[in-house]
């Protein structure tokens, strides 16, 4: 139990509750760093690498396009269908391998980018799935390269959708970053479990709360925002 | 410039295989505007994209410019393309660019400079009647404009044959007559070789100088549209002008084809004259085609069969299309 009547109760609370946001940010940043980059490249892959996608022969192979397309759907299926707690326990071997650790803010990353990466390869797969197959054939009688149809044409007009897939994703990192912070992975989380529950003091508890509340209102009007301004439809 | 050899193209495999291009071979004099006419599973789809390689024959050639399509690929095949613009029913436009970024993309694919690529844009832009609009993004802009900035696209890069797949079906009258009177004009000022697919009898009436008509993944009768309308049986002819089905009679029924000259003559009443004939008109149809006058009488002719051959060899001789249907 906290002291409430310490003198220095409020201003340890603040202390911890910013050191704990600190640690979010950094964990949730580097996290959505990768998730982007890689779940990006994913979910155009899901996308193009389809029968008649604008990568069904990569390399001029039918044969790796298909096996392309297969193993990236089971692997971000599987991604997707196991639950986060258990994502995380599963991955600590994996997490050690990488960062020598699997305590602390930067083992965090790991099992965040794996459970965020799946997920917004599926967002960005709706994304460009909804720009019209005439944007494609148009660009192809242009004379384009595949490349400038993909970044010119799939992934441009896909933006406002990607942006909205972002915001949503960084609320779910949000989370998640909770959970790994209840078993050792810093930030927010790890306040309000430490703080919050073991200690039995409400005011930690709902410091975070309210802090994740503004957080995630912030972060999905931002992303509300750029796709609206983003979007000439 | 475009000639196309006995190309087939199936899809599907087995019982469901359909061919869509069943051996077709046509041929796009440079400089004039193609029209392929025909309902939608024709074919005319397929065979438009084969033009420009967006659909791969199973067998035939397309050669375009002396350029055979078919056995290009990569870099040659990208290089051929910016050599054929194209334009679409769904103007297939990027939402997230304006009207000038639009235009852009072309020359960005073709590898031109910044400068240069603005300096075009407006230029083409200009010559669509589009100038006012660069800045504007194509949800902001009408059918027909939308359409224009496709033109301008297609064209931004010096192509020397556009292909226009269904460019006019999205848009009412005017705004088709519109554009069909810009594609011609462009034709002839940057001459342009045009090919172009359609539903609609409008399009060939207005602006083309050679037709096709399609069915089932055939090519059934391709020419000049002069010469389709004055050919017995022309499909073309009969779509275009539409006499409705001969009523019985038991007397001769010919139709005539009047294109340019003999509008304004009095044939009707000449036959009556000279013939003694009491002719009955069972329809007529006139169409201004290029701005000529042109048009189908079907008329009734009572009388003995020596009579009625004495007046059609009488209008014969007077240049007219005569057909005896009856």
């Amino acid at each position: 139990m906290i002291d409430r009547n310490d003198p220095y109760f409020w201003a340890d609370l603040l202390d911890t509750i910013l050191r704990g946001a600190g640690e979010t940010f950094y964990t949730v940043g580097v996290s959505l760093l990768l998730t982007v980059l890689f779940g990006l490249a994913a979910g155009v892959l899901l996308v193009t690498t389809e029968a008649h996608g604008l990568l069904a022969r990569p390399f001029g192979s039918r044969a790796l396009g298909v096996a392309l397309n297969r193993v990236l759907d089971v692997v971000v299926n599987i991604g997707r269908s196991i639950p986060f707690i258990i994502l995380m326990i599963l991955l600590i071997p994996f997490t050690r391998l990488l960062v020598g650790s699997f305590i602390g803010p930067t083992a965090a990353i790991v099992p965040l980018s794996i459970a965020g990466i799946p997920f917004f390869a599926r967002l960005v797969e709706i994304g460009i799935r909804e720009v019209p197959r005439g944007l494609v054939e148009a660009a192809q009688s242009l004379g384009a390269t595949r490349w400038t149809i993909l970044t010119k044409v799939l992934v441009a007009e896909a933006v406002p959708a990607l942006a909205l897939g972002l915001s949503t994703t960084v609320v779910g990192l949000i989370g998640y970053s909770a959970m790994v912070g209840a078993v050792g992975g810093g930030g927010l989380g790890d306040v309000a479990f430490r703080y919050g529950y073991q200690r039995y003091s409400p005011e930690y508890m709902f410091a975070v709360v309210i802090l994740l509340i503004l957080l995630v209102q912030l972060f999905q009007s931002l992303g509300n925002f750029a796709a609206r301004r983003l979007s000439h439809r | 410039m475009i000639s196309v050899s006995r190309v087939v193209k199936s899809y599907g495999s087995g019982a469901a295989q359909v061919r869509a291009l069943d051996d077709v071979t046509m041929s796009v004099e440079k400089g004039e505007i193609f029209g392929v006419v025909g309902q939608s599973g024709a074919g005319k789809s397929t065979l438009i994209r084969t033009i420009n390689s967006l659909e791969q024959p199973d067998s035939g050639t397309v050669h375009v410019g002396g350029r055979d399509m078919t056995k290009l690929a990569g870099r040659e095949l990208r290089q051929a393309r910016h050599d054929i613009g194209m334009i679409f029913q769904h103007f297939n436009l990027l939402s997230g660019r304006t009207v000038r970024a639009n235009v852009e993309l072309s020359l960005e694919i073709t590898g031109a400079g910044r400068a240069q690529r603005r300096t075009r844009a407006l230029e083409i832009l200009e010559l669509v009647d589009l100038h006012g609009k660069a800045d504007a993004y194509p949800a902001q802009l009408s059918g027909g404009q939308k359409q224009r900035v496709g033109i301008a696209r297609a064209l931004a890069s010096n192509p020397s044959v556009l292909l226009s797949d269904e460019a006019t079906s999205a848009l009412d009258p005017d705004t088709t007559r519109q554009i069909l009177d810009l594609i011609r004009q462009l034709s002839k000022d940057l001459s342009l070789t045009v090919l172009l697919i359609t539903h609609e009898m409008d399009v060939v009436k207005r602006i083309c100088d050679s037709a096709a008509v399609m069915s089932q993944g055939r090519i059934l009768e391709q020419g000049s549209v002069e010469k389709l309308l004055t050919t017995e049986k022309s499909l073309l002819g009969q779509a275009l002008f539409p006499l409705g089905d001969i009523p019985p009679t038991s007397n001769a029924v010919v139709e005539i084809t009047f294109t340019g000259v003999a509008t304004d003559r009095p044939v009707i009443a000449q036959l009556a004259r000279q013939h003694g004939i009491d002719v009955g008109i069972l329809g007529a149809a006139v169409e201004t085609i290029h701005g000529r006058q042109t048009g189908r009488t079907r008329l009734e002719l009572p009388g003995d069969e020596r009579t009625v051959s004495g007046a059609v060899a009488d209008l014969r001789s007077q240049g007219l299309y005569v057909e005896v249907i009856k």
